[in-house]
């Protein structure tokens, strides 16, 4: 059995790219799957925060590459799941200390024992990003349902497919329907209709997400949790399986009575 | 060693060095230039590399290895100048510069050439960050999406949306007209004409965009007979 290595990218930063890593890690984890996140992000890391593990960390990607220590050391198994393992970056060194034969030969190293490896990318289309891919069998570019950001993915997807990487997946994060049903937010088919690749997953706007991050624990565990849910079924989706998409219409609150009754859309 | 260095020759340049490719096999010059490299790693630290790899026609891999080889050595390759308009688009769509800032005269003499003649044909959507500079006319089959740019000595058709920016005529030619199946482009330029007011459209339909008679850019409904 041999891991598929899945990279998650954005170009512009802050759309949510360590939150969805840490949540399809989880995800995959409660699927009973061998999972190992690497975070990419050398000198910002913060996979480890969002994902609780910060006060284990004793080694990481860069003492692997530096030969200081073995794989195995530098992987820190997570709180819940034993077949979830975090390889951090390192916070005192710069994306210069790795390069993109690295990250293959990290990979390569782990593919025997993992089901999935999810490399989380730091923001922007330089070295940092270019080690990030270097070793995707497969990428998924998140998203927010915001101009600039998608402009940006879309810079992304270019380069993508120029370095024939394949046409990655996307994943729209922090939709809000109730902003996209009063034409004050782009629609997910405003999104899709120019980036042109396939949609993975729709990520609601909830609050959960940021108590969660903040937490240590991804939403993903949470049950009642519609974010959580969508994180769920895109892991279902990366396994293979057919999961119909969520339906994301605003939920009967006030505000929605409210635009009932007034008839406006 | 010697004849091995011979192959490629390194010189410094106003933005960095300048790695001149001869048309010996890609492979040998690659070995080449990475071994020059090695021998002088100080030197090297942290480069600016442009390459002038001459009529090489070169692939996306080939382009992306030599990077990612570069890289390793912390030398950065942002541009690559190329006769041949294959390996120029390669290098377009790796987000390499084709030009450095002082063109090669001969460079010049062909572009004057091609004018009015050549077109260059994309069957494909062109996606933020990509810049296309030709010559000619420009035939896109695909979307220009917003943060895409082409820059065409003639004409600009587009066999789909427009939301990015093209300049038509960009040496002056004031008859060039930029056609497109959807303009709700950002910026449209014909010569030194710009036009910036360009809404998006909810109903889209062809468009031409031309210099009128009072002289300012304009768009108009495409008149069918």
């Amino acid at each position: 059995m041999t891991a598929q290595v899945i990279t998650v990218t954005s170009g512009k930063g802050g759309v949510g790219k360590t939150t969805a890593v840490a949540n399809l890690a989880n995800a995959l984890a409660m699927d009973g799957k061998r999972v190992v996140c690497i975070d990419g992000d050398i000198g910002l890391r913060n996979l480890d925060v969002v994902m609780g593990l910060e006060n284990r960390i004793v080694y990481d990607l860069v003492d692997v590459i530096e030969g200081r220590c073995k794989l195995k050391q530098a992987m820190i198994r997570d709180k819940r799941y034993p077949e979830l393992y975090l390889i951090p970056a390192a916070q005192t060194r710069d994306k210069n200390a790795v390069s993109p034969s690295d990250m293959v030969r990290i990979c390569n190293d782990l593919r025997p024992d993992a089901d999935f490896v999810i490399i989380d990318s730091p923001a922007g289309i330089e070295r940092g990003f270019r080690n990030s891919i270097a070793a995707a069998d497969r990428v998924l570019v998140v998203t927010n349902p915001e101009v600039s950001a998608v402009r940006d993915a879309d810079r992304v997807v270019g380069i993508l497919e120029a370095e024939e990487k394949g046409s990655p997946a996307l994943i729209l994060n922090r939709l809000n329907p109730a902003l996209v049903k009063n034409n004050d937010m782009l629609s997910a088919e405003d999104v899709l209709d120019l980036l042109g690749i396939q949609l993975i997953g729709i990520v609601p706007e909830d609050e959960t997400v940021i108590i969660g991050s903040n937490r240590g624990a991804p939403v993903a565990a949470d049950g009642k949790s519609r974010a959580g849910q969508a994180f769920r079924n895109i892991a279902k989706r990366l396994q293979g399986q057919d999961v119909p998409f969520m339906d994301l219409e605003p939920q009967g609150g006030l505000w929605s009575a409210l635009q009932k009754i007034t008839g406006r859309k | 060693m010697n004849q091995l260095t011979a192959l490629v020759q390194i010189k410094g340049i106003r933005d960095g060095l300048l790695a001149a490719f001869t048309d010996a096999p890609w492979d040998e010059q690659k070995q080449a230039l990475l071994a020059q490299i090695d021998e002088k790693p100080a030197f090297f630290q942290g480069a600016r590399l442009a390459m002038d790899v001459g009529a090489q026609i070169l692939k996306v891999n080939d382009l992306v290895d030599l990077r990612d080889f570069l890289s390793e050595r912390n030398v950065s390759l942002w541009a690559v100048i190329s006769e041949s308009p294959i390996t120029e688009q390669t290098a377009q769509l790796l987000g390499l510069a084709t030009r450095i800032s002082k063109p090669r005269p001969e460079e010049r003499k062909q572009t004057l050439e091609a004018s009015d003649e050549s077109a260059l044909f994309i069957n494909k959507t062109l996606r933020s960050g990509t810049r296309v500079e030709f010559p000619g006319n420009v035939v896109v089959v695909g979307d220009v999406n917003p943060g895409a740019e082409i820059i065409a000595d003639g004409n600009v058709i587009v066999w789909g949306r427009v939301r990015g920016m093209i300049h038509a005529g960009c040496r002056g030619n004031r008859s060039a007209m930029i056609c497109a199946l959807d303009l709700s482009a950002t910026q449209l330029r014909i010569a030194d004409e710009v036009s910036a007011v360009l809404k998006p459209q909810k109903d889209p339909k062809p468009e031409i965009a031309s210099i009128n008679k009072e002289g300012r850019l304009q768009a108009e409904l495409w008149q069918t007979g």
